[in-house]
């Protein structure tokens, strides 16, 4: 028998799409065993890691804590989405540099995770950085690079934010 | 896991009490602790799941008269964020601040932590230490009931809660604190994040020339629910908080609580902490 399962609409990655989901289905099943998106990450399973960060509606949540039928009618941006904006390049770039990644599998929950906390606090110091982040476990880098890497990304956006303050003055 | 067999998505929170009175459904909030449940296989679907995400009145924060709602539908980054919220009651934004971690404080709710009802649900103690209330709604004779419940009463064991199977939790009601209001929470845990409590406890009341009035001292994670430490309260109330005043409180928080051992930490460990992290708090809001 097949089991009970609910039509949903809901934006993926900027594009429409409608699926048929069983109702325990999780937003990470969904999307990597069902739509094919491998770069979300099955880790602990339970909340605990932020491997299969995604956003949804501007909030980041662990999509294998969420009902898949409750993507309905929402947004949802995965790592996919992420790196295949340009915007995202000079992040995924201060990781390459700082040495950020090393066997890389919690690599895609962090760059969502930075990227949406970069996008809400450009001006974050280190401590804010380290408690956005609190939510994604990593086993090889011990942390420090992949800070570097979004504090990187700060320092970055913080000179050119003073660049454009100098060049609208004079 | 099994599966509900059918889903409901109501758009009021009278058409959610309408599909919880045919009985036999499971409410989902934020998941958070309904989806490791399942998966853990510790709990199982009902008929139908409820989804009640898309009821609008469920996610708002607002005050009348002397009182402050906050909808069940509220998640814990709301309490952290929330202006009005951390106006009136930082020692809500200081507890969120110490739940999870963005991800899961993000999805989790203020009427998920209650209905789960754990001992160690964190925003137990400091709501207690508020003096909340739980406002609950069901149909009754074809029509929408109300009812409200002091949050001490709300809990009846682990995971056992006064809410009936037909009932919805709606908002959290919280008297407005009165000026001079002091409260503090404590959450003592391994890890800064991401940690369940080993023990917690919220301390709140009317603070002037190092006496508390009107104490409230509530604790998580040592008996088998959040619970108000009366004894402790009235040992402190319109005391000057001086070290004898102090350690008479802490011991009789000690008293007062029946942890267990576990494997985060043994009774008598808990029972320890308990009187420590009294002193501590007790100590600062004499120097406050
Ligand atoms: C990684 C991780 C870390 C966590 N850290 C913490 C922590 O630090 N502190 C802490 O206290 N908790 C923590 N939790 C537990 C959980 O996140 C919280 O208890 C959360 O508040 C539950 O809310 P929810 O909306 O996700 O509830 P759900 O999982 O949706 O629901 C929880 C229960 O309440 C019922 N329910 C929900 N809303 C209603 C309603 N309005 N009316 C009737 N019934 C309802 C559901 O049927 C279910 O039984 C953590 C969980 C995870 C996975």
């Amino acid at each position: 028998m097949k089991p009970p399962a609910r039509e949903i609409t809901f934006t993926l990655n900027g594009r429409p799409r409608s699926v048929e989901v069983p109702l325990t289905l999780s937003a990470l099943e969904l999307l990597r065993d069902v739509l094919g998106l491998t770069g979300t990450k099955y880790a602990c399973g339970e909340g605990e890691c932020g491997a299969c960060t995604i956003l949804v509606d501007d909030r980041s949540l662990c999509s294998c804590l969420l009902f898949a039928v409750d993507l309905d009618g929402r947004a949802v941006t995965t790592i996919e989405g992420i790196a295949a904006d340009d915007a995202s390049e000079p992040l995924i770039q201060a990781f390459v540099n700082a040495g950020a990644v090393q066997c890389g599998f919690c690599t895609p929950g962090l760059v969502v995770q930075a990227r949406h906390f970069l996008a809400h606090h450009a001006n974050a110091d280190r401590a804010a950085i380290k408690r956005a982040l609190e939510g994604n476990l990593c086993r090889c880098t011990g942390y420090q690079k992949i800070i570097d890497a979004v504090a990187e990304r700060v320092a970055a956006l913080h000179e050119r934010g003073e660049e454009k303050d100098a060049r609208s003055r004079s | 896991m099994n599966s509900p067999a059918a889903y409901l998505v109501p758009a009021s929170v009278d058409e959610a009490a309408g599909a919880l009175s045919r009985g036999n459904a499971t409410v989902l909030a934020g998941g958070t602790d309904l989806m490791p449940q399942a998966n853990q296989g510790v709990r199982v679907f009902r008929h139908t799941l409820i989804n009640i995400n898309r009821i609008a009145e469920l996610k708002a924060v607002s005050r009348s008269g002397d009182w402050l709602r906050i909808g069940a539908l509220v998640s814990v980054t709301d309490l952290l964020q929330n202006s009005t919220l951390r106006g009136i009651c930082p020692m809500l934004a200081e507890t969120a601040d110490h739940f999870a971690s963005d991800q899961i404080r993000n999805a989790a709710t203020v009427g998920g932590n209650l209905c789960n009802a754990s001992p160690a649900g964190d925003l137990s103690p400091p709501l207690l230490a508020l003096d909340a209330s739980v406002e609950m709604a069901c149909h009754r004779d074809g029509r929408l009931q109300r009812r409200s419940l002091p949050l001490d009463q709300f809990f009846l064991g682990p995971r056992r809660t006064a809410l009936a199977e037909n009932e919805l939790l709606t908002a959290v009601q919280i008297p407005l604190p009165p000026p001079r209001h002091y409260g503090r929470f404590f959450k003592l845990g391994i890890r800064p994040a991401l940690d369940i409590a080993i023990i917690s406890v919220a301390l709140a009341g009317v603070l002037e020339n190092r006496k508390l009035n009107r104490v409230r001292v509530a604790f998580g994670a040592v008996a088998p629910t959040p619970l108000r430490a009366r004894r402790a309260e009235a040992l402190l109330e319109g005391r000057i908080l001086d070290e004898e005043t102090i350690r008479a409180a802490a011991q009789a928080a000690r008293e007062e609580v029946t942890p267990i051992t576990d494997v985060r930490a043994s009774a008598w460990y808990r029972s320890e902490m308990v009187s420590s992290m009294m002193r501590r708090l007790l100590h600062e809001a004499a120097g406050a």
